[in-house]
């Protein structure tokens, strides 16, 4: 979403003292981060550190034990459920395999969220859909289920219904994994663009280095045994200056021989 | 998204200059907010030029690209010209990209002619006579090299299968065999006491139960437990691809998986068939000694008249049969599911559609069959 008067001075995410787990198992803690507008901001980590945890804390889609997480100033975890399902519509979420609706088409399952929040005409729905698919570089699949289309399409389908309300915010869940690189490339090229088209504020979660250093403004990395983050910064920063052996190693894996 | 309070919703108004249409369009777009109406606006007017201004725009996304292009489409139609310049670079091109979506968004067309239809369905259902005869010849060359070889089989797999299909299906058959007793008591008792018969309900319980109703009923509840399950386990399987990873490994499925499940049901129908039976007639028991005064020792006296060996051994025959039937099926629909949520839930639901009608068509063999052997 574009916006012409001058920026609103809260910021898209703000999380104060996250705590994270399941089944009484905390996996992470004390996370407090800020997400400015319109910036791309990647969730790092070695596998298991809890990524998707996070991500799925800041959806919504668990509860977090303690802490809060605003969206554009406005508490969404203390929120009544109306007032959540109202700030539902500023974000969308890629999740990690599309998560498409097998039973519906393409243009369904991006005219979904549309015919539920919006007043739309059925004809305007299918224009939205057809953009947001042609945007994404699915044109002319609009009518195909997603079980007869690649993996690399499924994702790309899923983007273009994470963003049929252009939201505000839109979060991916490792979007470059099972992706070839050159798909992975132009994923990546497809977040700037949406970024760069809407002001969109990105969210990804990735151990993509390649993605890191060609997309991200700002990144935090996560560790499992610290339980919560042990760095915060723009990552050729972080890859060049950074004394914790941990981030090191991990963003300077290519220099590092085997 | 902006999150000032002062911001307005979308606005759009026109003013007339000569044969020109100046639409000047302001505040908040939002796609999730209500927007003006270009039909509205234009109120029967047909200018020869239209131009657009954006200027006081606070807020857009896409429902401003949908007005743009609404405005642009009319006038494509209506041969007037859309003057598009004094709007943003950025909007113009998303405009472009709209059309260009707009123009190779084809609906594809499943619809095919009612021949097309019939000969598809013909070919469809030869292709699955093939697939069914290919899995059931499969099962029995994998039976025949499990039997030179029976370290190979999947003993423990099968055992699991014989407690989910057997041991925990007790609590249902027990209710519907019992049940199943009862109304055959209540409807036999109808017309018995009308010829003083009524002794001879215990005929009827008898037979009824241990030649036909024990081994369908008992089919048709594990067709719905168990057939179901099957057909969704394997299709979830075979949408996790861990069936192509058992074939790359060289172990065929039918082996591995299959013939478990089907030894599982061959060894339990039969058990529970009995159950059932012994179930039923306690059932029809109870009525006949409430309803119609008859002791216990007399409807078991009477029935041992008419009820022998040969009609148990007909009833756990066909019981065999029906879960070897019940049991194909669940495995067959699984690895025929799509590799989808809705191909499991459809396979599922053609595993129990597919073991009652084949349980029937059976079944009526086997009258054929027995009447003709004189059993």
């Amino acid at each position: 979403m574009n916006d012409a008067t001058p920026s609103d001075p809260a910021p898209a995410i703000e999380v104060n003292n996250l705590e994270c787990g399941y089944n009484g198992k905390v996996v992470l803690k004390n996370v407090s981060f800020t997400v400015r507008r319109g910036e791309i901001f990647f969730i790092i980590g070695g596998s298991g550190c809890g990524k998707s945890t996070l991500l799925r804390h800041l959806v919504g889609l668990n509860t977090p034990t303690a802490g809060t997480v605003k969206f554009l100033g406005r508490s969404f975890t203390d929120a009544d459920p109306v007032a959540r399902r109202g700030m539902l519509k500023t974000f969308g979420m890629l999740f990690q395999s599309g998560a498409l609706w097998s039973s519906l088409t393409l243009r369904q399952n991006v005219a979904l969220p549309l015919e539920e929040y919006t007043s739309l005409s059925s004809a305007e729905i299918d224009e939205v859909a057809a953009l947001k698919l042609g945007q994404v570089g699915l044109g002319g699949f609009e009518d195909y289920f997603p079980a007869e289309i690649s993996g690399g399409m499924k994702k790309r389908a899923g983007l273009a219904r994470a963003l049929a309300l252009d939201p505000a915010i839109v979060f991916f869940d490792e979007p470059s994994a099972g992706l070839d690189p050159v798909t992975s490339r132009k994923l990546d090229e497809l977040i700037l663009q949406v970024r760069e088209n809407f002001g969109t504020t990105i969210v990804v979660v990735s151990h993509e280095l390649a993605s890191i250093f060609s997309i991200a403004d700002r990144v935090i990395m996560l560790d499992s045994a610290q339980q919560g983050i042990i760095a915060e910064g723009r990552p050729r920063d972080l890859a060049a200056n950074s004394r914790d052996p941990r981030v090191s190693e991990f963003l300077r894996r290519e220099d590092k021989p085997l | 998204m902006s999150a000032k309070p002062e911001t307005r919703n979308a606005r759009a108004s026109a003013t007339v200059d000569g044969d020109t249409l100046e639409v000047t369009l302001a505040g908040a777009w939002r796609i999730t907010e209500p927007q003006p109406s270009w039909p509205d606006l234009l109120g029967g007017r047909t200018p020869a030029r239209v131009r657009l201004r954006l200027e006081a725009v606070e807020v857009w996304d896409t429902s401003l690209l949908l007005y743009l292009f609404a405005v642009q489409e009319w006038c494509r139609v209506c041969g007037a010209y859309c003057d598009v310049s004094p709007l943003p670079e950025k909007i113009r091109a998303l405009l472009a990209q709209m059309t260009a979506s707009h123009e190779t968004s084809v609906p594809f067309d499943r619809s095919e002619s009612f021949l097309n239809s019939v000969g598809r369905a013909t070919l469809d259902t030869l292709v699955k006579a093939r697939e069914i005869s290919h899995f059931v010849g499969d099962c029995v060359l994998s039976t025949v090299q499990l039997v030179r070889s029976p370290r190979r089989f999947r003993w423990r797999d099968c055992i699991e299968e014989m407690q989910q299909c057997g041991a925990m299906a007790l609590p249902i058959v027990s209710l519907v065999s019992l049940l199943v007793g009862v109304t055959l008591a209540y409807t036999g008792a109808i017309v018995l006491r009308q010829y003083g018969g009524d002794i001879y309900l215990a005929d009827l319980i008898g037979l009824s139960m241990v030649r036909e109703m024990g081994a369908v009923m008992t089919a048709v509840v594990l067709a719905g437990r168990t057939g179901a399950a099957f057909a969704a386990t394997l299709g979830n399987m075979k949408a996790n691809e861990e069936i192509d990873a058992l074939e790359t490994l060289g172990i065929p499925a039918v082996q591995f998986l299959v013939l478990p499940r089907l030894l599982a049901l061959a060894v339990m129908m039969p058990l529970l068939a009995l159950y059932a039976n012994a179930l039923g007639i306690l059932g029809g028991m109870s009525v006949a000694y409430g309803l119609l005064a008859i002791p216990p020792t007399a409807f078991w006296a009477e029935m041992l008249a008419t009820v022998d060996l040969t009609d148990v051994s007909a009833g756990v025959i066909k019981a065999v049969a029906f879960g070897l039937i019940v049991g194909l099926s669940g495995c067959l629909r699984g690895l025929q599911a799509e590799r989808s949520a809705a191909g499991v839930g459809r396979a599922a639901t053609s595993a129990v559609v597919t073991a009652i009608l084949l349980m029937i068509v059976a079944d009526a063999i086997f009258a054929v069959l027995f009447n003709a052997l004189g059993i």
